[in-house]
């Protein structure tokens, strides 16, 4: 063995291979071309950061992020249009990337939540003016402490942290990759890629920097805990398999992969894969919030400036359970029988735990971000069914929850007092006599998290439940009713409150958004209304869109 | 010298590593221990590639390498920031959202 590892970096001297027979990489630019738009669109905000005065920037980076997330949209759906999303399907950059059904899908329901959090984040009519300049919900400078003289001295100059643009754009890059990563390397790299933005975002509250900077030690530190497991676990499945694409190491496990004396020896022990694939799947459920790896979601999301929350909740949801479908799809099928029973555990615990939970929250942020994490237990229902009607159900419902879920949050950021958000629930209520329309629009979004037919929600659960029983997981559906019930009613306890009690005196006014923020709730109610009234065009896409490539 | 030795002493790396993120309160050592971590991390993949006899381990700790670079650059940002709002690098002091 010493001979052949030897052999990898040094040469007999007579039988040199001469440096130009090393074969070039070879990248298929075209099929990549959605994540390197959304990169170089990135890099140019980069740039606007560096060279533009202050005053222009604003305007440049918000042209830069719609032209850069439109531009890859289009992408997107040409590679859709031209078949890669069925049989031309592919594996570009020398097997790193997949360019599948799934895979458009998830990336472009990504970018187009990206860019409808793009226009909450450039919302500037929400805040009272400073010193006669409008101001959006980002610190001036993130480096300053709160309260001190230095950031007086910030805001009453003006600034303001346009770098948001580039970290989302960034963040979405990141997101792209990830549930189109074909080996192991790539996913934990895109994991990194789109976390560190999420990080640096969730510390720049305009208001609230204190909260703000507690939540972004807390997702930093236990998400970076998490990717150190993430990582172990990709160590254990390289060393069983020797080899990080997903389908070599789907070839090992089932036992087709041509033997050599050392995988002979590795893979006589099951316990490098079965430890290896628990820990990987392990730092997706951190990323997707399933209990028990959820603690850091209602703290994080509550801290975060709104418009943040509202894109992580959404796009990093989408993500996380794209990567998560493709590893126990791709890779670990051939050893269904171990992981399915613990699945099964994880997504009763998380619907019953979340919906429960949930119940007894005063916040309305912290609301949300228990119900996303009794969502992402319905979401687990239709990955355990291991079936293309699993992934088409698993695929309608992250499209239709994610614009649920900025929809709901942009909301949150309009319902304001001397404070800033007012996200006390007991602030809210008869939020529905002084502003009807607002809570109007709220009442939609949590009809849809219920399940209420005719909004998005439904269908997504009922696709969902469908699929995971006929995938055999009866007692999970029915657990996963009772816990929708369950969740039903806290949703219906914020309309009662909104619209049937009588309004604080004194309490929180409806600041009047520009066209940004209200092209953002519009699109949420809009794609809410669509996908619940007239579900069936975008099942059936999904249906399309559920064949992994290998 | 047989190479499993090199795995098992990764596997303690890293559980030292786990095991000081979970009691640590200091924010800065919780994030050298999840450094530990990655670095247990480098040594199961390099001994791997050394079983296998290929490189592929071998590039990956070249990643994780700046990968973990970028995680320190965001990371004591992030904790600089908390520190000079609070005087302290405490993890139990972040605690304002507690109900």
């Amino acid at each position: 063995m010493t001979g052949t590892i030897h052999s990898l970096w040094t040469t007999a001297a007579d039988s040199a291979t001469p440096l130009d027979k090393i074969p070039t990489p070879k990248i298929e630019y075209a099929q990549l071309s959605p994540v390197l738009i959304v990169f170089g669109a990135a890099v140019l905000g980069i740039l606007v950061e560096a060279l533009l005065p202050r005053r222009s920037r604003y305007i440049a980076q918000l042209g830069v992020s719609v032209t850069g997330l439109a531009a890859a949209f289009a992408a997107i759906v040409a590679l859709a249009a031209d078949g890669y999303a069925s049989a031309k399907s592919h594996i570009a950059a020398m097997g790193a990337v997949a360019v599948d059904g799934p895979a458009l899908f998830l990336q472009g329901t990504i970018v187009l939540v990206a860019l409808v959090a793009a226009f909450t984040f450039a919302e500037r009519r929400l805040d009272p003016l400073a010193h006669g300049r409008r101001v959006d919900s980002f610190a001036a400078q993130g480096s300053t402490v709160p309260g001190s003289e230095q950031e007086k001295r910030a805001v009453r100059a003006g600034f303001t942290t346009t770098e948001v643009f580039p970290l989302l754009l960034f963040a979405v890059g990141g997101m792209m990759i990830f549930p189109a990563a074909n080996d192991l390397l790539t996913l934990f790299v895109s994991l990194e890629v789109f976390s560190l933005p999420l990080y640096l975002l969730c510390a720049l509250a305009r208001r609230h920097r204190l909260l703000s900077q507690e939540a972004a030690v807390k997702y930093f530190l236990l998400g970076a805990f998490s990717s150190a497991i993430l990582l172990f676990g990709v160590a254990l499945l390289y060393g069983y398999a020797g080899t990080i694409s997903y389908g070599g190491i789907a070839d090992v496990i089932s036992g087709t992969a041509k033997m050599t004396p050392a995988l002979a020896n590795t893979t006589a022990n099951d316990s490098l894969l079965l430890i290896g694939g628990a820990m990987v799947v392990v730092g997706l459920l951190f990323k997707v919030a399933a209990v028990p790896f959820h603690m850091w979601t209602p703290d994080v999301y509550q801290g975060a400036p709104t418009p943040v929350t509202g894109f992580m909740a959404a796009a990093t949801k989408v993500a996380a359970f794209g990567a998560l479908l493709r590893l126990l799809y791709v890779v670990l099928p051939g050893i269904r029988w171990d992981w399915r029973p613990v699945m099964w555990g994880v997504a009763i615990a998380t619907m019953v735990i979340g919906a429960i939970i949930a119940v007894t929250q005063t916040d309305v942020k912290r609301l949300l971000a228990y119900s996303s994490i009794a969502h992402a237990g319905f979401i687990l229902a239709g990955v355990i069914a291991l079936s293309p009607d699993g992934v088409s159900s698993v695929l309608f419902y992250l499209a239709a929850y994610s614009f649920v879920t900025l929809g709901a949050f942009a909301v949150v950021t309009l319902v304001r007092d001397a404070g800033g958000e007012a996200t006390h629930l007991s602030r809210w209520a008869g939020l529905g006599r002084r502003s009807p329309l607002v809570a109007a629009v709220f009442a939609v979004f949590l009809l849809a998290f219920a399940g209420i037919p005719l909004t998005s929600g439904f269908a997504g659960k009922f696709a969902v439940f469908k699929a995971a029983a006929q995938g055999g997981a009866v007692p999970l559906v029915i657990i996963g009713v009772i816990s929708s019930a369950i969740a039903a009613f806290f949703y219906i306890r914020v309309i009662v409150l909104m619209f049937f009690s009588e309004p604080q005196p004194g309490g929180p006014s409806v600041a009047v958004p520009s066209a940004l923020t209200s092209t953002a709730i519009a699109a949420g109610v809009a794609v809410t209304l669509a996908l619940g009234v007239a579900p069936q065009y975008f099942l059936d896409l999904a249906g399309k869109a559920s064949v992994f490539v290998r | 010298m047989n190479p499993i030795n090199y795995l098992y002493l990764s596997a303690l790396l890293f559980t030292i590593g786990g095991a000081g993120v979970l009691v640590r309160r200091n924010a800065i050592i919780v994030f050298m221990c999840v450094e530990l971590m990655l670095n247990a991390c480098n040594l199961a993949f390099v001994t791997f590639a050394r079983l296998h006899g290929n490189l592929d381990g071998q590039i990956i700790a070249f990643f994780t390498m700046v990968v973990a670079a970028a995680e320190v650059v965001v990371g004591l940002a992030i904790i600089v920031t908390f520190f000079r709002s609070r005087h302290s690098a405490s993890v139990d002091d972040a605690s304002l959202m507690k109900l």
